[in-house]
This record gives C-alpha cells, sequence and structure tokens, in this order.
C-alpha cells in the first residue's frame, strides 16, 4: 500500500527527507560535516557552487527545497556569495517547512556553524519521524529517466524496458518525464508525431534542433568515449536508444528544468539552456540531469545504464535498470533490475516494464533502491539560462 | 508509432548471436560474445569474423558500400567512411555520424582526429 507524506500544496513525499543545502562552494564543507553524523537518517547535501547569481540556479534550488520528498531545509551561507539566501529561506518557510539559515561569517567559523547545524538537523529529524503520512494513488506520482554509461546493450532492453514501465504508469495516471534532447538527435520527425497537438510536435522538433545546434558549437556530441567502447558509433544509433526510455505513450507536453507537470501524462523536459551558447556543457553528466528531473518534481528516477553506473540521487530515489547482462553479473550489488534478461530470452520487455513499475511503486511503500542503501547521494547543479516555456509546450487536456 | 526494439525473424540462416531489430536494417546486433577469426552465417553466407565482437556491438547483415546510411532500428544513424563486407563489424573505424563527429578513446587514428 502507498504512502505518502502531504505537503501544504497537495502533493505527497515518498521520502522526508532534511536538506542541508549550501549556496556556494566556501559552506560546502560545513554543510557535508552537519551532515555526517546523519547518514543513514535521510539527511541530503545538495547546493550550488557558484559565486555569480544565476536565475537558474536559484529556481532549482527553490523547487528542489520544496520538493514533496523534503521534509525540511537548513541553508548553509559563507555570508559574501550572491546566492539570494533571504528569497530562498522565504520561499522554503512559505511552504510550510522548518527552515534554517547558518551564516558561517556571521556564526563564527566552521566548528561553531557546524555545531548549530547539527543542533537543527537532529531537532528536524526527530520531528519528521514522528510525522504520520496518509495514503497515495499512482496518479500522484511523477517519475524521471535518464540513461547512462549506455551502450549497445541500452537501446535493446533496459531502455525499451524502462518505456513500457512509463506507459504502465502514464495509463494508471502518473506523470512521467523522459529528457535529454542532446540524445534525441534524430529522432526529432518520429517524436513530433507523438506530441497531443501539432503545436506542441513543432515545439519537439525545435527543442532538439536547439540541442544539435548547441552540441555542434560545443564540438562534441552527448557522447561519452565509454559509449563507443560499448558498441554505440554515432550519436543519431545512441539516441534512437535513448528515445525507447518514452514508451509509447502520447506526449503531452515540453517541459524545462523546474516546471512541474500540471496533470498526469508524458512530458519531454528540455534541458538545453535557451539563446547563444554560455556557460559550456548542457549537463555535465548524469546526476546534473538527475537533479533537473527532480526539480520538476519527480518522486524517483529511472536510471538506464549498460556500462554500469553506480550513482543514485540527492532527494529522490534512483532506480538502476541495468541493460548489459555481463555488465550485471559484475555489478549486481548496484543494481535494481537485471533487464540483460530480454537479451538471451530469459525474460520479455512487458515483464521487465512490469517489474519497474512495481519497483518505483514500492519505493512509496517502504522499499528502498540500491543506491539508497548503499549510501549514494550524488548532486550536481551548475550555471544555465532559459526562458520560459511557450503557450504551445502545455496545451490543457 | 511502432517504434519498439524487438527481434525480427530473418528469412536465411544466420548465426544465433545476432539479433535483426528490424527488417529494413543493413547492420545486426550482436547478443553474445564473439572472436575474431570463427567463421559465422550472415543470410545463409558465411564470413570470417574481422573483429572480437563485444555484446552490444554491430554486423553488417550485407554489403554495403562507402557513403551508404547505416540502418538500425529503421532508422538511419550514420554513413559508410568505406566499403563494409557481409559479416564485418561495423563501427567508428567505418563509419560517420550525420550530425557530430564521435569522440573515442579506442582506435584514434591521426587521420581521423580532425575529421568533421
Amino acid at each position: 500500500m502507498m504512502r505518502g507524506w502531504l505537503r501544504s500544496d497537495g502533493r505527497k513525499g515518498i521520502r522526508n527527507t532534511v536538506v542541508v543545502a549550501y549556496l556556494v562552494e566556501c559552506a560546502h564543507h560545513v554543510a557535508r560535516e552537519i551532515a555526517i553524523p546523519f547518514r543513514d537518517r535521510d539527511v541530503h547535501v545538495i547546493g550550488f557552487p557558484g559565486c555569480y547569481p544565476n536565475a537558474y540556479a536559484e529556481r532549482m534550488m527553490d523547487r528542489l527545497c520544496t520538493h514533496p520528498n523534503v521534509g525540511a531545509v537548513l541553508l548553509v551561507s559563507l555570508g559574501c556569495e550572491s546566492f539570494n539566501k533571504y528569497r530562498l529561506a522565504h520561499v522554503v518557510a512559505e511552504s510550510g517547512r522548518a527552515v534554517e539559515t547558518i551564516v558561517i561569517q556571521a556564526t563564527g567559523g566552521t566548528r561553531a556553524s557546524i555545531e548549530a547545524g547539527r543542533a537543527f538537523v537532529a531537532a528536524q529529524r526527530d520531528a519528521l519521524d514522528a510525522m504520520e503520512t496518509v495514503p497515495m494513488a499512482v496518479s500522484e506520482l511523477v517519475v524521471g529517466t535518464v540513461c547512462g554509461g549506455s551502450d549497445g546493450t541500452s537501446g535493446i532492453t533496459g531502455n525499451p524496458a524502462a518505456g513500457r514501465a512509463f506507459d504502465m504508469l502514464v495509463a494508471e495516471g502518473a506523470a512521467c518525464i523522459f529528457e535529454e534532447t542532446g540524445e534525441l538527435i534524430g529522432c526529432e520527425h518520429i517524436m513530433a508525431a507523438r506530441a497531443v497537438t501539432p503545436e506542441l510536435g513543432g515545439v519537439l522538433e525545435a527543442s532538439v534542433a536547439k540541442a544539435a545546434r548547441y552540441y555542434a558549437t560545443l564540438g562534441y556530441g552527448s557522447f561519452a568515449a565509454g559509449n563507443a567502447e560499448g558498441g554505440l558509433t554515432t550519436i543519431e544509433e545512441k539516441s534512437m536508444g535513448a528515445y525507447a526510455k518514452s514508451g509509447a505513450s502520447p506526449i503531452s507536453g515540453l517541459i524545462k528544468p523546474g516546471d512541474v507537470p500540471p496533470r498526469g501524462g508524458l512530458y519531454l523536459l528540455d534541458v538545453v539552456p535557451d539563446g547563444e551558447v554560455r556557460f559550456g556543457f548542457p549537463n555535465i553528466n548524469d546526476n546534473a540531469e538527475i537533479a533537473e528531473l527532480i526539480a520538476c518534481g519527480s518522486h524517483a528516477v529511472l536510471f538506464v545504464t549498460g556500462r554500469g553506473s553506480v550513482v543514485g540521487s540527492a532527494v529522490s530515489p534512483v532506480v538502476k535498470i541495468c541493460a548489459n547482462p555481463e555488465t550485471y553479473r559484475r555489478m549486481a550489488d548496484d543494481m535494481d533490475v537485471d533487464a540483460g534478461r530480454i537479451l538471451d530470452g530469459g525474460a520479455t520487455l512487458d515483464a521487465v516494464g512490469a517489474e519497474i513499475r512495481d519497483l518505483v511503486v514500492g519505493l512509496a511503500a517502504g522499499s528502498r533502491t540500491r543506491s539508497e542503501a548503499l549510501g549514494h547521494q550524488e548532486f550536481v547543479l551548475t550555471y544555465k539560462s532559459f526562458e520560459p516555456i511557450g503557450p504551445a509546450c502545455l496545451p490543457a487536456a | 508509432m511502432g517504434f519498439f526494439p524487438d527481434e525480427v525473424a530473418l528469412d536465411m540462416a544466420t548465426d544465433g548471436r545476432f539479433l535483426l531489430l528490424d527488417p529494413r536494417d543493413n547492420v545486426m546486433v550482436v547478443r553474445a560474445r564473439i572472436r575474431k577469426g570463427e567463421t559465422v552465417e550472415v543470410e545463409g553466407t558465411a564470413a570470417r569474423v574481422d573483429a572480437d565482437l563485444p555484446l552490444g556491438h554491430k554486423v553488417a547483415r550485407r554489403a554495403i558500400a562507402a557513403g551508404d546510411k547505416i540502418v538500425k532500428y529503421g532508422a538511419p544513424i550514420g554513413s559508410a567512411t568505406a566499403a563494409i563486407p557481409a559479416g564485418a563489424h561495423v563501427h567508428v573505424h567505418n563509419v560517420k555520424s550525420d550530425y557530430t563527429p564521435t569522440y573515442h578513446l579506442e582506435d584514434v587514428r591521426p587521420a581521423e582526429a580532425g575529421a568533421a
């Protein structure tokens, strides 16, 4: 039976985490030290390393600190950084969550700040542990999907199996988000044909064209050396495999980092910045993408890997789906799902899809992912810039 | 739209370690590791494998001419940069992207380093 923690905006969390957020890299160590004694008690560190202001990063931090999986927030500021700590604290307080800001320069340095931070976290942890849960339905879930460390098996086993899980979840009323327009290059026309309106189809095609332009300027596709070693030859081939994660549901909208899907359905998350190429690569690694999916409200993220990724995430659990049976044998302890069974006929795509769906639902009924059990809480946030989405992006149902 | 990688039955005798994803494809995917030098059957013709073929790699289903599109999942995934005989390894050494060049650590040859 699914249960969640009810938040003031009506959303429900499947975790009740205390977030410790550093507002510049200079406060990262203090934030990490505050969290260390609570490493097995759902206290996660997130943050933004930059000292210059960035609207995207501030919006990401807003959404993450008021994510349904988060119950209380401690902000850790050095004191002189540009991040608007007053505004973020206000946003969190308005959401009904407990929030405190520790300013290291005002508190008297590292040791005093760590002590003050631990006292706040300990009190909040006790309060959150006493909080009652309420029943939750599949239709209240938001689920994201990403692939990383892809190889030639990803597009045959893990990604289409994740797509089948998405089809089941969408049919049950959940909101599902797929992403990385830089890994949909070559798929734009077949994808656009699935949009619920022709105008949205145009928006989807334009988002991939933007990604192709952006990556062409940077000189590299969204493609790592290990992808080639695993049998993937071109970005188009990787894209066709990645696209399979979206399943077969109609596409209900295009969103950008921090936009929460307004209702159930399938959504494309456009992660490539708007305007001139600035600040470097759209996503410097898989965790940057996972953080964006979570900022869009994802309660959990499906992560398909062929080469064998080990990461998890702060804030939301990451379900690891291993596409390659040889990798699974080497790294089973890190994997939640053995999708490579599909290759030798040991399981069908539908059966593995149903297994993934059940696993996600189980996360709201007390079970934990392998990466959670192993203590993975990776988090990356860097500079970006976006325009707000246009009217064609979310056609009314 | 029918884009779902599922196995497609082959008309002519082909080694069971190859997987055809779409009837339009001119490549097949390796589903179990094959060693260099092994003889394999590809659509009724015997071919000698020219490289170690790890899981997930591709071989030519038929002869492919330089400049031809490589087709997988029923969709073009790049262009051949050399003639590729049936049964040969199809990868970064004989295929290029039609979008952005592929970055890879193995098989980096000076002639390819600056290629667009």
